[in-house]
């Protein structure tokens, strides 16, 4: 049985895959951490890494690639916000 | 149209989209703002802690890593989990949906293991001459500490067993670490329950099926939210609370 609406959704396959993926990006990021001569690299890379999972998820398990822009503009309003509020916040008691 | 065929990509509402669904987006929007102050106020205070420990003192990366790995692949069974139901293949549905009940069981237990390894938390020093250890922690030792590290070295013992556990109350880093982390383990409490509920009400007849996919579907979009938020904590509050560069 397949209805309209989930029709276009990746297959499980793609799910599997999203997972090693997701499983690679999480080792990747725990030996980064442990090379000590990247510095102050490490910071953007772990950063980077970290903001790839994320958007695998959302798009991938959350299929907000797959579904309307509404969804999507709500959701990312939010983000959008929260990453200015850090941001604000940090600036305003000189935390950087 | 009816509220229970939920499936059709047209639905009889001002927006022409499920407002549930709709409503559990801008839902999700609000509690990401709602982590970025947690988090924010973990950032803004972090290092202005007066005394110890810190971040280094008590965070274990690979035991952390495992917690993560175990959220990241309940996301996972929650997918195939709505994937089976889909299709219409509730034997499936109910194997990937208690294991991913398992997985965030597993993960509360980490969390768990990890508050109590914190708040019982002791470091032992050499009580001769110079130690390295204490003139490292002695900036991070309270003036009660520095008295039983004295008190137990003048008492003839060899080495101090200096209780360096850190609650809410110990200092900014450990209220702002609670608050956070807390947070997100009640996030994932509340995930839990949802995903028992749904996973025994599977077995009343019509209750769970392909055709009201969308019960599940909202229960999976937060599933998977608890999960980024803890992709981001994981790197914001563990990997760049140990590196000593950030």
């Amino acid at each position: 049985m397949i209805n309209e609406e989930t029709a276009n959704h990746p297959t499980p396959k793609t799910y599997v895959s999203t997972a090693l993926i997701l499983s690679v990006l999480t080792a990747i990021e725990v030996g980064i951490f442990y090379i000590t001569s990247l510095g102050y690299w490490m910071i953007p890379i772990l950063a980077i890494l970290s903001i790839g999972k994320f958007a695998l998820v959302v798009m991938v398990y959350m299929h907000l690639k797959y579904e309307t822009k509404l969804f999507t503009i709500f959701f990312l309003s939010g983000l959008f916000l929260a990453t200015a509020v850090v941001f604000a916040l940090m600036f305003l008691f000189k935390s950087f | 149209m009816s509220e229970q065929n939920n499936h059709s990509t047209v639905e009889n509402t001002t927006t022409g989209l499920n407002h549930r669904k709709l409503l559990m987006w801008a839902f999700l929007g609000s509690d990401c703002m709602f982590f970025a102050s947690l988090i924010a106020t973990y950032l803004v205070y972090r290092g202005k802690s007066v005394t110890g420990p810190e971040p280094i003192d008590l965070f274990s990366i690979p035991v952390t890593s495992v917690s993560t790995f175990v959220l990241l692949m309940s996301s996972m069974s929650m997918v195939l989990a709505y994937a089976a139901l889909t299709k219409g293949n509730l034997k499936v549905f109910r194997v990937w949906m208690l294991s991913t009940a398992i997985m965030g069981m597993t993960f509360l237990g980490f969390q768990v293991f990890e508050f109590r390894d914190f708040t019982v938390n002791h470091v032992k020093i050499g009580c001769e001459e110079n130690n390295a250890k204490y003139t490292e922690l002695e900036n991070k030792f309270s003036s009660q500490q520095k008295s039983d590290y004295k008190k137990q070295c003048s008492e003839g013992k060899k080495e101090a067993d200096i209780e360096f556990g850190m609650t809410p109350r110990t200092n900014l880093f450990g209220t702002t670490f609670f608050v956070l982390t807390g947070f997100h383990g009640a996030h994932v409490t509340l995930g839990v329950i949802w995903l028992l509920s749904l996973f025994f009400y599977s077995f009343k007849r019509g209750a769970v099926s392909a055709d009201r996919h969308l019960d599940v579907d909202l229960a999976a979009l937060y599933w998977h939210f608890v999960d980024i938020v803890w992709i981001v904590i994981f790197t914001v509050v563990y990997l760049f609370g140990v590196y000593e560069g950030f």
